[in-house]
């Protein structure tokens, strides 16, 4: 019987030369006689060690990683095909303390399953959640969505349930269920991985959605910088066509605006409008794409879904703290040696996953700030490290889980820069819509620039300035770019000098 | 072009918000969306020429003139920031002889900023054309990608 050696094909072990080691072992198994069956997994997000591959023993998935093309001969010599010892060797894969320390539920199957094998998800369990759903009645499926305790994570966090109940509840010929996988933020890849290592998952959460409300049909807006998780739909969509019985998805892809991950302006930008937020109310759940009533949902919140149908609400609800239930997908970015995807129930600390997931800085020096939830999301100092991760918790402090994103930087980081940044960014995203985001923004790129140049009375008018965009901004993007830069400002005041 | 432009148009013409779709498939098969094109995509979309024209600007990823040969876009967001992009993008642009938003004088590559690759975990990352995600990108590794992109012979 052969081999099966796993070499991840999602875009990060593509961007770290994988498709190379995967000709390298194919190639040296080739001349060594030997013929192992070569899977193309996804990542299982334990970025560092990518390319991670991994050979299926009779004692399970064992990983080797980082692999380098140079290392496969060697690997060869090791007798890595039967697990052999080797320098790169990990162990049992599910043994790395990375991935042992986490509670896979939403990503469970990343890593695991073949992302171009309907019938590898459905053998790993896939497709319980949608066969399941598809014998129950609409408001049955709803209630337990609403039970589960699911919020929206695309960074609102809204009751993923009631926003299904409005749409079940809104009546019209046509609805539709939207998959936000515009994932702009900075910091944040759970979208992609989602997409591009489980994508069947997402399928089936978002025809499960579609039953639930009553959906005629749906959209996945996938931004135009994630080529490899567009194809990876497509794939996957198109060997879906006979499992999702009809229900048609159809993927489109976005173009290049940040702000086109807010959902009305994501909306006008599927109508093939220019992507301006529209005005609330209405909700897109009471008329949202093409007017009709409209789940719009992130991809994790989407993905999660299935999940919660298969094993019950129950199992998900008990996982977390207080209102933040289940768990999320927090991605450890930036300045850290241990970087990738870590799924964990809320109600860690901000420091655990610095330092017992990420390991540290990646450059060996002191970690100084992190920014959590986006370019959207505040700085937070040393002295903030030991915050629970949960939605309240993180608002109680000025601050935001949004996506899940956390970005480290360490002690070289100039936090002025940072703020200016956050404006420059703020300034160059804007839709448009508002003055005090259009050019409040751009005004505050040049107060700090004046603040930096050592001019009195600047900070003052970076604050009202901030306190302008707050309240008289009509999304996020302007309401909420105050976050990184205030926090800068209160937090590290010493590089305003 | 303009039979390029046709087949993509008749195949689109009664899909729901097919603007955005349109303008891909004609910047996929062209490079770019020419000026030209405008007039013939309202027509066949039903729209008037202006809306065509403020999609098409509006939107970063469409180009309205041709690009050099090779598109490298370096992320310069938060995560890649954090671990040297700033400096790589200094380095891109004085190896290359040109800014972002330039192509280099012979035309071979054009240097955009990108805001995300969702390569947060192993920066600095950069992507070249369509689809070459490269992570983990100093200035050596930089050097080595440009030189890749049109060995001499
Ligand atoms: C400027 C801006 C950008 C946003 N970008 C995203 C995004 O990329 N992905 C996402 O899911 N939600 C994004 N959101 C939030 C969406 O507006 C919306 O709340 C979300 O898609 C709803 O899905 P959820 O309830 O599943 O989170 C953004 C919001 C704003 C204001
Ligand atoms: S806050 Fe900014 S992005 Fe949001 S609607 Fe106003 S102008 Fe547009
Ligand atoms: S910040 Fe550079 S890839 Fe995400």
């Amino acid at each position: 019987m052969s081999v099966t050696v796993f070499v991840p094909r999602d875009s990060t072990a593509l961007a770290l030369d994988a498709d190379a080691v995967a000709a390298a072992v194919l190639a040296e198994a080739r001349r060594r006689g030997a013929d192992p069956t070569l899977v193309r997994n996804g990542s299982r997000g334990l970025f560092w060690l990518e390319p991670l591959l991994e050979v299926a023993t009779a004692a399970g998935r064992i990983a080797y990683g980082p692999v380098t093309v140079a290392d496969v001969p060697g690997l060869f010599d090791a007798g890595f095909l039967a697990g052999g010892a080797h320098r790169s060797r990990q162990g049992p894969s599910e043994a790395i303390p990375y991935l042992a320390r986490q509670r896979r539920v939403t990503m469970r199957r990343i890593g695991v399953v073949d992302p171009r094998s309907l019938s590898d998800y459905l053998a790993n369990g896939g497709g319980e959640g949608l066969t399941r759903a598809r014998a129950m009645a609409p408001a049955d499926i709803v209630r337990v969505v609403i039970e589960s305790g699911l919020r929206g994570r695309g960074g609102a966090a809204f009751p993923t349930g009631l926003k299904w109940r409005t749409v079940l509840d809104a009546p019209a010929a046509r609805k539709y269920i939207v998959c936000n996988a515009d994932e702009g933020d900075s910091g944040t890849f759970a979208d992609r991985l989602s997409m591009e290592a489980d994508p069947f998952g997402l399928i089936e959460g978002i025809a499960i959605a579609g039953l639930a409300v009553g959906a005629s049909g749906a959209y996945i807006y996938v931004r135009s910088e994630y080529p490899h998780a567009l194809a990876a739909l497509d794939a996957a969509l198109a060997a879906a066509t006979d499992w999702l019985d009809g229900f048609r998805i159809e993927v489109r892809k976005a173009a290049g605006a940040y702000v086109c991950g807010e959902e009305t302006a994501l909306l006008e930008s599927l109508e093939g409008r220019r992507g301006i937020v529209r005005a609330k109310p209405p909700l897109p759940a009471v008329a949202g794409l093409f007017g009709q009533p409209t789940v719009v949902n992130n991809v994790v919140t989407l993905a999660s879904v299935p999940d919660i149908l298969a094993r019950g609400a129950a199992s998900y609800r008990e996982l977390g703290v207080d209102r933040s239930r289940g768990t999320l997908p927090f991605q450890l970015a930036g300045n850290l040696k241990h970087g990738g995807l870590v799924e964990v129930p809320f109600g860690r600390t901000l420091r655990e996953l610095l330092y017992d997931f990420g390991g540290g800085s990646r450059s060996g020096r002191p970690l100084r700030a992190v920014q959590v939830g986006g370019p959207l999301g505040a700085y937070l100092p040393a002295s903030r490290f030991d915050t629970v991760l949960d939605y309240e918790t993180l608002a109680a402090i000025g601050a935001t889980l949004g996506h899940g994103g956390i970005v480290a930087f360490d002690d070289t980081v100039d936090m002025a820069k940072q703020a200016r940044h956050a404006m420059a960014f703020c300034a160059r995203e804007s839709c448009g819509k508002c003055t005090p985001c259009r050019i409040g923004a751009t005004r505050g790129v040049e107060v700090i620039d004046r603040l930096r140049g050592g001019k009195p009375g600047q900070s003052e008018l970076l604050r009202s300035l901030c306190d302008t965009m707050i309240h008289g901004s009509q999304c996020a993007m302007g309401s909420m770019t105050p976050l990184p830069v205030l926090s800068a400002l209160d937090h590290f005041p010493e590089d305003f000098r | 072009m303009n039979a390029t432009l046709q087949t993509i148009l008749s195949r689109h013409g009664d899909r729901d918000g097919a603007l955005l779709p349109v303008l891909h498939e004609i910047q996929d098969a062209l490079g770019y969306v020419p000026a030209e094109a405008v007039p013939l995509i309202a027509k066949a979309l039903n729209l008037a020429r202006a809306e065509v024209h403020g999609v098409l600007t509006y939107y970063r990823h469409f180009r309205q003139t041709p690009p050099g040969r090779h598109v490298v876009r370096i992320c310069r967001a938060e995560a890649c920031q954090s671990v040297g992009a700033d400096a790589l993008a200094a380095h891109a642009e004085k190896r290359l002889g040109c800014g972002f938003d330039e192509t280099t004088p012979d035309g071979l590559v054009t240097l955009e900023a990108v805001y995300c690759l969702g390569q947060c975990a192993v920066g600095p990352a950069l992507l070249i054309d369509e689809t070459a995600v490269h992570a983990a990108v100093g200035p050596d590794r930089f050097d080595a990608l440009i030189d890749a992109l049109e060995p001499r012979k």
